[in-house]
């Protein structure tokens, strides 16, 4: 159940208990609107009815889901499938920061039809965990963990982050594999990057905020890749790993494939055909638009043809599907074609051209290096 | 002719020369308010950002004295760097007076002086005005003395003015009527008008415009330019007031324009004498030079496919500047492009950024080179501006650069410091005299080479802008001479060689290789940069390779940034070269070619 054309809908819940020093999505940290938020939620919804009748996935994320009630995600999920149809195999992902996991909820979330649970872990060092000013310990992702794989989800994934300051060769892989003896379907493990405007970006402007070298990091990355890979997952996306061909995330596949997608929400992004759009990044704007019932969309652009083309190349080195060689057409490009088949980086099969796993090391910049 | 006056405002840099002259066109109503657009004079880009006069413009004032009398008064306005000294020297030659402007904080500074003695040479009558009278530090009773002192002049002629706020211009307006003499000349002699400036006007070809010292033209007569022997019909004269005014004639004493079908303005040479074809002057005004390029360096259009649009753009460009030349050239680096010679340093600027921004063109350029001399084994003699023509350094029997003449004015508390430069610049034979108490002129003979870079810059920054510099070139000299080489892992990029004084090449290819690597990005593999002299390599530097991307997230709110990042690098990647295979970008040529440590 990986690969399909049928959209995906992704509901961004905007609230968190705490936010963390590394995250720039955007959420707030007064959750005293969820009530009002899911209104406004549907009513966007609504608006959508026509152009995307029927989805395969269901990805809701955040922020932190997990902060809503039951009656708030009750009202959610059974308003959302009023409003639309919802293929039979639908992925409804729900995302959950380990400190707000119980075994009553894990047992609603199942019985509203919630199939996979992608859990906030980021480490299982106490270290580290309090370093990315989690509100869980580590202690308490393992309980967590334990719940959900105990919980009757087949299908729970883990995020886990590495590649931070100080960590250790041997701290990450001590996460790693405490990780797999939990038997997770999926891990998506990224490495610690500097956002925008966050607090780690100001403590690294600031010089207070040393990540690990370029050399470092990579061999880091390819450490986890070996050590995943040894363990029978497949490395599917630079930052995803999943167990089998059944248990990769088919909803961020979508985003992979310029497979449409509807994004509800402040700040959600959406795609159909050639045109992205995305919503207003301020709760109170995306509120009072839906109040007033004009779309909270703040921006949007119409894709050209070459844009298209250069995101298929984006895509395609950053995923195991990779891209068809046809897409690269100039003598130039097909010269440093062979030179990054040399160097390893790149192989070609079939028709089609693919990152090893030592190209995903450079796959943003592969679409400009083999650009005429 | 009792009614005309014929002028220029010299000025160190900033004491406010183009604001008098917006000042002066305002009071005498050639604009109305409403109209008046702040340094109508400096209308080009470069000349605003740089607060400098690249080509003079010309401007015709009406006044009125207060007992009605009517007068013109031509506003001739001079450039103020170096590499455009001859202009200014012609401009000067078509005067009978100055305004000599001295800022009333600063007080006299070098080029003030320098001025004076331009002004002076051409025996003309020199007004001094103590501009700025309104700025809190102004201190007008020590500028007075300064130029009692320096400069010679009497300090109770001097006229204070503000022209920020527009105060004193009536007393400079009455000056330049009462002190400046008529021009004097004779309208039934034979022609002889002085050619100081040409434009190109893409309707009417080039506008040349000049000073008539006798005789009168008029539409319809032939006109020679007599350097050349060419001869054109004269379409049109007239006076510049804002726009041009056609007149009947232009006559002498007169300063004004004219049009006669001349394509364009490098048919034409400043200096030259024009007279009448039927009736020629005996002999042409004194002073003509014609200026030839002595600094060279080459042009590439960024990407290959663009060789055919700046073949395009150089050409208009050369319309309206006479003094650069150019021909095609090729690299192994960097494809078909153009050699071409300019007057000085500030002048390849001028070219270079003129081609960027009005012309729209992506270019690199190579090394600014002078014209070495090479005697060869068999007895040939080799005039090089260009390192690609560097010959077999076996068959080399003796080689010369060009030399000056340089003269710099100094207040005496820099002498230590110029001195030094100079030395360090291969400067020989000083000589010091002392003009006036407190100024020291100093002269070196040095290799045009060693100042066609920052010599200028770097003089300015050590006398805290005092120094005034110019220079002829004298001769050429006996120098030790080498090519060096620059290589990318291995391969020479041909656009980056130079030719140097053997004892600078490890100097230079040390700074050369550092500013490689800060400028030349990180690739999947190692990259060596050298300087060599032959096979030999005296300067290594080494680009480390690069390791990894930011392997950030990319889910649907990352999508659209991250493409257009990637669509920001393919457009740098335009701008790259790729070398053996190596991606050189545009700005590592610009940095190579830096010589200061800034």
């Amino acid at each position: 159940m990986n690969r399909t054309a049928l959209p995906g809908l992704y509901v961004h819940t905007p609230f968190c208990k705490t936010k963390c020093p590394y995250c720039d999505f955007y959420s707030v940290t007064k959750t005293a609107r969820i009530g009002e938020w899911v209104g406004a939620v549907l009513r966007e919804a609504s608006r959508h009815r026509d152009a995307f009748p029927l989805f395969d996935s269901l990805y809701i994320g955040g922020g932190t889901p997990s902060v809503m009630n039951h009656d708030e995600i009750e009202g959610l999920l059974e308003g959302l499938s009023d409003i639309f149809h919802f293929d039979d195999t639908t992925e409804l992902t729900m995302e959950l920061n380990p400190d707000d996991v119980t075994k009553e909820k894990l047992a609603f979330y199942r019985s509203l039809g919630v199939n996979r649970i992608s859990l906030g872990v980021q480490s299982f060092n106490e270290q580290e965990v309090r370093f990315l000013g989690r509100r869980h310990t580590a202690r308490q992702a393992q309980a967590a963990v334990s719940l959900v794989a105990q919980g009757g989800f087949a299908e729970f994934g883990l995020d886990l982050m590495y590649g931070l300051p100080r960590q250790s060769t041997r701290t990450w892989l001590q996460t790693l594999r405490k990780a797999l003896s939990f038997g997770p379907a999926h891990l998506s493990c990224y490495q610690l990057t500097i956002e925008g405007d966050t607090p780690f970006s100001r403590l690294s402007r600031g010089g207070n905020l040393q990540l690990p070298g370029e050399a470092r990091q990579g061999a880091l990355f390819l450490e986890t890749s070996n050590y995943l890979t040894g363990a029978g997952f497949i490395h599917y996306e630079i930052s995803n790993f999943a167990r089998s061909e059944k248990t990769l995330s088919r909803h961020n596949a979508k985003y992979w494939q310029h497979t449409p997608y509807l994004g509800l929400g402040p700040a959600a992004h959406s795609f159909a055909g050639t045109k992205r759009w995305w919503n207003v990044r301020s709760l109170d704007g995306y509120l009072e638009n839906l109040d007033k019932g004009t779309a909270p969309v703040g921006g949007s652009e119409e894709l050209s043809a070459g844009q298209m083309r250069l995101e298929r190349m984006l895509f395609g080195f950053r995923t195991r599907w990779g891209l068809e060689t046809s897409e690269i057409s100039s003598e130039a490009s097909r010269a440093t074609l062979e030179g990054l088949c040399d160097s390893g980086l790149i192989e070609l099969r079939d028709k089609r051209i693919f990152s090893t796993v030592k190209g995903y090391l450079f796959a943003d910049r592969l679409p400009i290096m083999v650009s005429a | 002719m009792k009614h005309i006056r014929n002028f220029s405002i010299i000025a160190h840099i900033d004491h406010g020369k183009s604001t008098l002259a917006d000042r002066l066109i305002q009071y005498t109503k050639l604009v109305d308010d409403r109209q008046f657009r702040d340094q109508i004079l400096d209308n080009m880009d470069i000349e605003r950002e740089r607060g400098i006069t690249i080509k003079s413009q010309t401007v015709d004032l009406p006044y009125v004295d207060e007992k009605g009398k009517e007068y013109e008064l031509n506003l001739i306005d001079t450039p103020g760097h170096v590499d455009f000294s001859y202009e200014v020297s012609r401009a000067l030659a078509s005067c009978e007076g100055v305004l000599l402007l001295v800022d009333a904080s600063q007080g006299v500074e070098a080029q003030t002086l320098g001025n004076l003695y331009a002004a002076l040479e051409h025996n003309l009558v020199v007004i001094p005005v103590i501009n700025k009278i309104d700025l809190p530090v102004a201190d007008v009773e020590r500028v007075k003395t300064e130029i009692d002192n320096e400069l010679g002049l009497d300090p109770d002629t001097a006229i204070l003015c503000s022209a920020k706020e527009g105060r004193g211009i009536e007393d400079i307006l009455r000056a330049v009527v009462e002190k400046i003499p008529p021009p004097s000349g004779d309208p039934e002699k034979p022609l002889t008008a002085l050619i100081f400036d040409a434009h190109y006007d893409s309707f009417r070809g080039t506008i040349v415009s000049c000073r008539v010292f006798d005789g009168t033209v008029r539409p319809g007569d032939t006109i020679r330019l007599m350097s050349q022997g060419t001869t054109y019909r004269v379409e049109e004269v007239g006076i510049f007031r804002l726009a041009r005014e056609p007149q009947k004639e232009l006559t002498a004493g007169m300063v004004g324009y004219i049009i006669a079908g001349i394509k364009t303005v490098s048919d034409t040479r400043i200096g030259d004498t024009i007279t009448v074809d039927a009736r020629p002057a005996p002999q042409p005004l004194g002073g003509f030079k014609d200026v030839k390029p002595v600094v060279f360096s080459s042009i590439y259009p960024i990407a290959s496919d663009d060789y055919q649009s700046l073949l395009d753009a150089l050409e208009k460009y050369k319309l309206n500047d006479a003094s650069l030349v150019y021909q095609k050239d090729s690299s192994a680096a960097l494809g078909q492009g153009f050699r071409c010679g300019y007057l000085g340093l500030l002048h390849l600027e001028i070219v270079q950024e003129r081609l960027e921004r009005e012309f729209d063109q992506s270019i690199i350029m190579t090394a600014p080179s002078v014209q070495y001399r090479f005697y060869l084994d068999d007895g040939k003699v080799l005039d090089v501006d260009n390192p690609l023509y560097y010959p077999d350094p076996g068959t080399i029997k003796s080689s010369e650069e060009p030399y000056i003449k340089a003269n710099i004015l100094i207040p005496e508390r820099y002498v230590g410091v110029v001195m030094k430069l100079c030395m360090e610049r291969r400067g020989v034979n000083s000589q010091m005299s002392y003009p006036t108490p407190g100024r020291v002129e100093v002269a070196f003979d040095m290799p045009l080479a060693e100042v066609i870079f920052d010599f200028y810059d770097k003089l300015k920054s050590i006398t805290q802008g005092y120094g005034s510099f110019d220079y002829e070139i004298t001769d050429y000299r006996e120098s030790n001479l080498v090519k060096l080489d620059i290589l990318v892992n291995g391969e020479k990029v041909d656009a980056l060689s130079i030719l140097v004084h053997r004892d600078n090449a490890r100097e230079r290819a040390v700074r050369v290789c550092d500013r490689l690597k800060d400028e030349i990005p990180k690739q999947q593999f190692k990259i060596a940069i050298q300087g060599a002299i032959g096979g030999k390599i005296i300067a290594r530097s080494t680009i480390s390779a690069y390791r990894k991307d930011v392997t950030a997230k990319c889910y649907g709110g990352d999508i659209t940034r991250k493409r257009k990042l990637l669509e920001k690098q393919k457009k740098g990647k335009k701008r790259m070269r790729i070398v053996g295979n190596v991606e050189i970008p545009q700005s590592a040529f610009l940095a190579a070619l830096k010589t200061d440590d800034e």
